[in-house]
């Protein structure tokens, strides 16, 4: 269904997207963490871009990886070790492949999800970046059993993902540093649950 | 935004660069990004790594030095350093007896500081932390991620460092550093907020007359805003909060009246003035105050009060020598 090549296009396009978005991002950081998170995801997936060239022709493993290393060694914060888990968690289940399948994506994100948890000791409901992965995950997994197109599934996702940042303006932050400003972060959308739905918007619009 | 800078991408660079340059004979700078250790490695002991986001000099570069850090890692302003760059720090000060981390609690901080140890133990390296939570505006409750690691930390630098020297165990300086963090209590406000060079902008805002009480040291919003009130009605605010969250009743304290950056000693003598009269009326004894910029938030006008219980063990090893860029003893 995707082989390296069309991966690295959607995360050029990822890093596009974060690029574009990085003052929206920086902004939504701005009342209840440190008006950071745009500006180190942009650098980080900067540095990814540059790495871009040299991973041509390798496996989808050592691709997924590398990003992972990449994100760890140039975002800082939380959110480097956060999403460079996330990566690298998704290059171990993709070693050695050239190609994967909706099933392989799917349980990418899987443990995508799984590292997010463990290396964050978080899960839903506490306004975070899980709280847009985790229901995006279980919309695909769901359209997937019904048997929709790829793009359907993917789309699915994507409106998961951001009805799942939104529903974060609801909730009090219990992780992180928005945390520190308890009810007062009410009503504001938490600025990792919607750099990852720019992400999965990249890639349904990319595949 | 005005500030002395050349460019929002070389800030944290060229400020290491110029701390090193300031003080060849404590600090050298590795290769590999903004890391600094003490000039002349001293070995048999156990070695001490500070850091986090670059914005709090003289913290963290400027307590390398003998008695207190052997190694600071500087991240982007007010972001954690990324776990490849602490463990270049690490593997540049391990010494057989081990290496003791001293991490702030922050998410950010905490993740990379455990990927870095992690990594480090994968190559024998024995390391070992401790989480300093001394600001007492955030309830330690199930609902955050826990108190913020704020100016108290550097009591730790110097207490767990002065240990260090004397070639104490690995267990015994991570057990002082402990007992520096379980009796240390902080809290602040602010005036006038800071702008991290790459926003461009201030992280919270305040009009002529507001204060934001429980302010953090990243510029990030506090607790809450309130009226602008005199120094020290201010003062007994904040020492409100820090007496009734530990038992300080007839000890001896170390008292640290920590500057945010751009708020003058003058108006920190003022605030000390009041901090030393409440500590006599209720029974509380200084042992020693330390008055000036220690862990500052760039621009920040604020300023935070520390009080650090004190036993036998602890009044003698902050008293012990200490030879760094920004603590000398």
């Amino acid at each position: 269904m995707a082989d390296s090549k069309l991966v690295m296009e959607v995360l050029k396009r990822i890093g596009e997207k974060i690029e574009e978005k990085k003052e929206y991002l920086t902004e939504l950081d701005q009342p209840i963490g440190d008006s950071d998170h745009g500006i180190n995801l942009a650098r980080g997936f900067g540095e990814v871009e540059k790495k871009l060239p040299t991973l041509e022709e390798k496996d989808l493993g050592t691709i997924m990886k590398t990003v992972g290393m990449t994100l760890v060694s140039t975002v800082g914060g939380a959110s480097g070790p956060l999403y460079g888990s996330a990566f690298m968690k998704i290059g171990m289940a993709w070693g050695g492949k050239m190609e994967i399948s909706m099933e392989e994506i799917l349980a990418g994100m899987d443990v995508a999800v799984e590292a997010v948890k463990q290396r964050g000791k978080s899960t839903v409901e506490e306004a975070t970046m899980l709280d847009a992965m985790v229901p995006a995950l279980n919309a695909m997994r769901t359209a997937a059993e019904e048997g929709l197109e790829k793009k359907e599934v993917l789309e699915a996702g994507c409106r998961a993902s951001w009805a799942g940042a939104e529903h974060t303006k609801d909730l009090v932050a219990t992780k992180g540093r928005a945390s520190y400003v308890g009810e007062r972060g009410l009503g504001h959308q938490d600025p990792g649950a919607t750099s990852f739905s720019f992400m999965l918007e990249m890639v349904k619009d990319s595949l | 935004m005005k500030k002395f800078i050349n460019g929002v991408d070389q800030v944290e660079n060229q400020m290491i660069q110029g701390m090193v340059k300031a003080y060849p004979g404590y600090l050298r700078k590795l290769d590999c990004g903004n890391v600094v250790v003490r000039a002349n490695k001293k070995e048999g002991k156990v070695a001490l790594i500070s850091g986090g986001g670059s914005g709090h000099e003289p913290a963290h570069g400027g307590f390398v030095g003998e008695g207190m850090l052997d190694g600071a890692v500087a991240g982007a302003v007010f972001t954690s350093p990324t776990p490849d760059q602490i463990l270049e720090g690490i593997r540049a000060i391990a010494t057989d007896k081990g290496v003791l981390m001293v991490v702030k609690n922050y998410t950010g901080d905490v993740m990379n500081f455990e990927m870095a140890a992690e990594m480090a133990e994968m190559e024998g390296i024995t390391v070992k932390h401790v989480v300093t939570n001394d600001d007492v505006a955030v309830d330690g409750s199930l609902y955050t991620v826990g108190r913020r690691g704020v100016a108290g930390t550097v009591f730790v630098h110097k207490i767990a460092g002065a240990l260090a020297e004397t070639g104490a165990d690995l267990d015994e300086v991570q057990a002082v550093a402990q007992k520096v963090i379980d009796n240390v209590r902080t809290m602040g406000a602010a005036i006038a907020p800071c702008i991290v060079p790459a926003a461009g902008k201030p992280g919270f805002e305040l009009s002529e007359n507001e204060m934001e009480v429980g302010i953090g040291i990243h510029g990030e919003p506090g607790t809450h805003k309130e009226a602008m009130r005199p120094a020290d009605e201010i003062v007994d605010m904040l020492l409100d909060k820090i007496l009734a969250d530990l038992d300080y009743s007839g000890s001896e304290v170390a008292v640290m009246i920590n500057g945010a950056g751009a708020t003058p000693l003058m108006e920190l003598f003022i605030i000390n003035n009041r901090v030393a009269d409440v500590l006599a009326e209720k029974g509380i004894k200084v042992y020693r105050t330390l008055v000036g910029e220690y862990m500052t938030s760039i621009e920040m006008e604020g300023f935070s009060i520390s009080l650090l219980k004190l036993d036998d063990q602890m009044k003698e090893l902050l008293d012990a020598k200490a030879d760094t860029p920004a603590w000398k003893e």
